[in-house]
């Protein structure tokens, strides 16, 4: 019987450590709710920041954020796709695969801060793009690669190897099998990963510290070639930077950007469990 | 009938290029963190930055000694480590081998929105609420230490841990339990003989990713572990770590020159230890696969 009372105190010692890691997060989520639920109203989210950011809005902050996600999404998405395309469907077993799920491991590791530097010097300085929109976004959507490939990989291999073979079977060609047969039953699981993709770029500070963000601007960006200010980095310099700033603008700011990136990512699990259920093969 | 096979064959050469670019991409990475690092060493010596004790970069003149800033890495990510290891594989052990259906979508769904939460919000977070803490707890001068960072970073290190740890402790075969239960071990028992056991090099793998993500880890630590890039003697002190240095100074460098170059060196720096990390995880991986 001593073993069962031992099983009962570590299943219990387990939980609790369970409860260690899950409380916190719960805990951190309504703290930033509560406290910045007052800061939030249509003013803060429309009007521009004023009097050093001591009073005012976060409208340029959110709209920079806009830009930044939708202008990576737009290169990380087809990229992505494709490259999980080759890998699950052309490439099979080979040498050439095995390198190339090295190097997706490898780049899903290198520190966003890398990235950061890496964008400056490609981007910034050598492809003379300067600090802008489209420096930040393009570093932003190589960091995404990996995240956008492994997703699709994975939806693409949930489509069973029938509908390939039926296709096949009529003439149709790989890509038209692919396009027609595979691509159509993938999308819900390649969405869900676009998604995910999203909410990364939308609240990672690191890569466009020296890529994209301005401390603060009078008017919104004009074109891709302007500089933009961001949520994150807007919430790291009202933190860090500006001394006497009151309290609810700060947490007003991570509150937005806490609800903007959590709520994309219950979307995304909503997009694949609803597509779960309703899946007949 | 040939337009659409010339078509067929021009989207077959798009396809193979994406599928390169990942490689494409970390050879770029590496060459321009190389393009900008390298021009550092011709001034100034190997050894005297990787072992070099002071990190003056704007007095003159200048001293780039990283090793106070490997230190300060290294401090944080082993508390960091000591935190979440631990945790991260019981919290793993319940969720795939005790907790109810139920039990298990939830705890999965809150270490899923832990990972979501981006960095500059825990670091917020930690500096109004963690900092104050450590300093009223242990009685200093001031909360931002490596211990705050260590916290943090081990609390922001366990999705990674939790979830590929997860992995393997299911991956195990179903055969190696029901073999220990009919012998009569206990469930508890079974876990921590048999399991754990089978389960180590997907363990390991999932420490290492964990590992990996800390060190690399760059908004929050830079907020909360306070920034002094002075050798590192306990955790109750302020420490500044590789990515802080970067993320903190690359906006008020002048480029091109010896300080920029210095921080792209230290970029490699990270480059080179995360790559490391990453590929012998992966080998680890594989190992279960086999």
């Amino acid at each position: 019987m001593r073993a069962q009372a031992k099983q009962r105190i570590a299943f219990t010692v387990l939980f609790i450590i369970n409860l260690l890691v899950i409380v916190p997060v719960a805990l951190l989520v309504i703290f930033i709710a509560v406290k910045g639920w007052r800061a939030v109203n249509w003013q803060f989210l429309f009007a521009f920041p004023s009097n050093g950011m001591r009073a005012g809005g976060i409208f340029p902050a959110i709209v920079g954020t806009f830009y930044l996600v939708a202008g990576s999404l737009v290169v990380t998405l087809p990229l992505g796709v494709l490259a999980a395309i080759y890998l699950y469907e052309y490439a099979g077993n080979s040498r050439l695969s095995r390198i190339i799920n090295l190097a997706i491991i490898n780049l899903a590791g290198v520190p966003s801060v890398v990235y950061g530097l890496f964008g400056l010097s490609l981007f910034v300085i050598t492809l003379k793009m300067g600090v802008s929109i489209i420096a930040g976004a393009l570093t932003l959507a190589i960091m995404n690669i990996p995240l956008v490939i492994t997703a699709s990989r994975e939806a693409l291999s949930s489509v069973p190897h029938s509908f390939r073979e039926v296709s096949y079977s009529l003439g149709v060609s790989k890509w038209q099998t692919i396009r027609h047969a595979v691509l159509p039953y993938a999308l819900p699981g390649i969405l869900t990963g676009a998604i995910l993709a999203v909410a990364r770029a939308a609240g990672e500070t690191a890569p466009i510290l020296f890529t994209v963000a301005a401390f603060y601007l009078p008017q919104l960006p004009k074109s891709i070639f302007d500089q933009a200010m961001a949520l994150p980095y807007h919430l790291y310099i009202i933190s860090t930077q500006i001394p006497n700033i009151s309290e609810s603008i700060r947490y007003g700011t991570a509150l937005v950007l806490v609800a903007l990136v959590l709520s994309m990512n219950l979307f995304a699990v909503v997009i694949r469990s609803r597509f779960r259920k309703k899946k007949k093969w | 009938m040939r337009i659409k096979a010339i078509k067929e064959f021009f989207i077959e050469k798009l396809i193979f290029f994406c599928g390169i670019t990942s490689i494409i991409f970390v050879i770029l990475i590496f060459s321009f963190l190389l393009k900008e690092g390298l021009s550092f060493f011709k001034e100034y010596h190997l050894k005297d930055f990787l072992f070099g004790r002071h990190w003056y970069p704007i007095s003159e003149p200048p001293k780039f000694g990283i090793l106070p800033l490997v230190l300060g890495s290294l401090l944080v990510t082993l508390g960091a480590a000591l935190i979440s290891v631990p945790l991260g594989v019981a919290c793993a052990f319940y969720i795939a081998e005790v907790a109810s259906l139920r039990t298990r979508d939830f705890l999965k769904a809150g270490v899923e929105m832990l990972a979501a939460i981006p960095s500059v919000v825990l670091g917020f977070v930690g500096m109004v609420t963690l900092v104050p803490f450590i300093k009223g707890v242990f009685n200093l001068p001031t909360g931002l230490t490596a211990l705050s960072g260590s916290i943090m970073l081990g609390f922001m290190a366990m999705p990674t841990i939790v979830s590929i740890a997860e992995d393997a402790i299911t991956a195990v075969p179903k055969v190696y339990k029901e073999g220990a239960l009919a012998l009569g071990a206990t469930h508890w028992q079974a876990m921590h003989r048999v399991i754990l056991i089978a389960a180590l090099p997907g363990i390991i793998a999932a420490s290492m990713l964990g590992v990996g993500r800390v060190i690399g880890e760059t908004m929050a630590v830079m907020m909360i572990s306070g920034n002094a890039a002075v050798m590192p003697h306990t955790f109750m002190q302020p420490v500044r770590t590789m990515t802080a240095t970067i993320a903190a100074e690359m906006g008020e460098t002048v480029q091109p020159s010896g300080h920029y170059f210095a921080l792209f060196a230290i970029g490699i720096v990270l480059f080179i230890i995360t790559f490391l990390i990453n590929f012998t995880a992966d080998f680890f991986l594989h190992r279960i696969k086999r």
